[in-house]
C-alpha cells in the first residue's frame, strides 16, 4: 500500500474532505492493471516528463498521491503535476497538501507546479495534458448560483474567516452536478480532446451509477476515431445510489 | 507560481486559444520570490524537449532576469563533464538509468536553468494575454482565471 498523503492541515468547512470517491482514485491509480499501464505508456526512455493535471483537486490528496509515488505508479520520477480548482481556498489547502507529501516522501517524488485558481481546464494549453484526473461534482443536486462566486471567493472583506454561506456555497461546488449529476463533467469532457497530448494523452474521470456511465462511455466513443473509454476502476457493489466508477478515456492510433 | 507553469498556460476565453498571440502570458506589474527547491537534473535534461524557449526568453526579458541564451541548453550543457563520463549516458543520447548511476554534478547552465523554472514564482501581479489583452491577478502566488460571466 502507498501512502495516503496528510490533509491534517485543512479546514474542510469549505474544502472537499477526502472520501470514499478520491480513494477510489487512489486505489485504482496504483493497481497492478493501471500502474502497469501508465508505465508501458510513460516509461519509453526517450520520453519527456510527461504532465499531470489534476481538476479540482479539493484538498489535493489524488494529486499529491500521484506525485509523491510517481516512481511506483509511473516508472519515473521526473513527471510534472498540475492542477486547478474553481475555490480558491482549496487552491492553497492543496498546494500545501502537495508540497508536504513531497517534502516527505524524498528523492522518489516528482515535480510540482502549481494550483491555479480557474474553471476546469480551460487556462491549459492546448494539447499539453498527458494524464488528466478529474473527480467531478457529479450528486445530481442542483448547481450553486455562480453570480456569488467572486464575493465568496475570498475572505470576506476585513474579515479573518469565511461565513457560513460561503462556506456552504463553496461546498456545493465540490459537488453539485445538476441534472444526472453530469452538467459540470459534461463540460469537462467537451475539453478533454483538446486539452490531451494527441499521442499519449489519457484522462481519468470518475463518475457515480446516477451519472448514467454507459451511456456516457458510448458518448465517448462516438467523438471518432480511436477513442477508447473503458472502466478500470469501481466500489460500492451493493447498488447504492453512490455506486462509484473510475472510466479511462484515451486515444489508440491503431 | 513557477515560470515552468507559464509553459502550460493560455489565456482562458475561448476564442483566444486558436490565435498564438495568446501564448505566452505575459507578466506585468509582477513581485518575484525565490522559493528554493531540490534540483532534479534527470528533470532538467528530460523537460528540455517540452519547453516554449523563445516564449520562455520574452516572459524572462519582460520581468527582466538575466537574458536567456537564443538556443536552448543541450543535455550535455547540464553536466559537469567530468561526470557524464562516469555516468555513461546510453548509446542513443537518451535517459539515463537513473537509480543505480552515479551521482551527476550540474553546471552553472543547469542551476540558473533550474532557477528561472522551478526557482522564480510570481507571488503577485498579473497575467496578460496578448491576444485579447485580458489581466489575470495572481495572489499569494495563486494565479485565479476566472472570468466574469460575460466572457465564458
Amino acid at each position: 500500500m502507498l501512502p495516503t498523503p496528510s490533509t491534517s492541515h485543512i479546514c474542510f468547512d469549505r474544502v472537499y474532505e477526502p472520501a470514499e470517491d478520491s480513494f477510489l482514485i487512489l486505489d485504482t491509480l496504483s493497481s497492478p492493471s493501471e500502474s502497469s499501464f501508465l508505465r508501458s505508456r510513460f516509461n519509453e526512455p526517450s520520453s519527456t516528463p510527461p504532465l499531470v493535471l489534476e481538476v479540482g483537486v479539493g484538498s489535493g490528496v489524488v494529486l499529491a498521491f500521484a506525485a509523491a509515488n510517481a516512481s511506483a505508479i509511473f516508472g519515473r520520477n521526473d513527471l510534472l503535476t498540475l492542477g486547478t480548482d474553481i475555490n480558491s481556498f482549496a487552491c492553497q489547502a492543496a498546494s500545501q497538501t502537495i508540497s508536504t507529501a513531497l517534502k516527505d516522501q524524498g528523492r522518489q517524488g516528482s515535480m510540482y507546479l502549481d494550483i491555479v485558481n480557474g474553471d476546469l481546464a480551460s487556462s491549459i494549453r492546448p494539447h499539453s495534458v498527458d494524464i488528466l484526473i478529474f473527480n467531478p461534482p457529479y450528486v445530481p443536486a442542483e448547481l450553486p448560483d455562480f453570480s456569488r462566486h467572486d464575493l465568496f471567493n475570498a475572505l470576506p472583506e476585513g474579515q479573518k474567516t469565511t461565513s457560513f454561506d460561503q462556506d456552504s456555497y463553496l461546498l456545493e461546488l465540490s459537488y453539485a452536478g445538476g441534472v444526472d449529476g453530469m452538467i459540470v463533467t459534461d463540460r469537462m469532457l467537451d475539453q478533454i480532446p483538446q486539452t490531451l497530448d494527441l499521442e499519449r494523452g489519457v484522462a481519468y474521470v470518475l463518475l457515480c451509477a446516477q451519472n448514467k456511465p454507459e451511456e456516457v462511455k458510448r458518448r465517448i466513443r462516438d467523438w471518432g476515431t480511436g477513442w477508447r473509454a473503458e472502466t478500470v476502476g469501481s466500489s460500492g457493489k451493493q447498488a447504492g445510489w453512490e455506486k462509484l466508477q473510475i472510466v479511462r478515456i484515451w486515444k489508440t492510433t491503431l | 507560481m513557477k515560470l515552468l507553469t507559464l509553459n502550460f498556460l493560455t489565456c482562458a476565453i475561448k476564442s483566444c486559444k486558436s490565435t498564438p498571440a495568446s501564448f505566452p502570458l505575459h507578466p506585468r506589474d509582477a513581485e518575484l520570490e525565490i522559493v528554493e527547491a531540490d534540483l532534479n537534473i534527470l528533470f532538467l535534461k528530460n523537460i528540455l524537449p517540452r519547453l516554449m524557449w523563445d516564449e520562455l526568453r520574452v516572459i524572462g526579458s519582460e520581468l527582466g532576469l538575466p537574458e536567456l541564451p537564443s538556443t536552448p541548453p543541450t543535455r550535455e550543457d547540464l553536466v559537469e563533464p567530468s561526470t557524464t563520463a562516469i555516468a555513461a549516458p546510453t548509446s542513443d543520447g537518451t535517459r539515463d538509468a537513473g537509480e543505480e548511476e552515479e551521482e551527476e554534478i550540474p553546471t552553472q547552465t543547469a542551476k540558473d536553468l533550474h532557477r528561472v523554472l522551478l526557482e522564480t514564482c510570481i507571488k503577485e501581479g498579473k497575467l496578460v494575454c496578448g491576444n485579447c489583452g485580458h489581466e489575470y491577478k495572481v495572489l499569494e502566488g495563486v494565479a485565479n482565471f476566472l472570468l466574469p460571466g460575460h466572457l465564458v
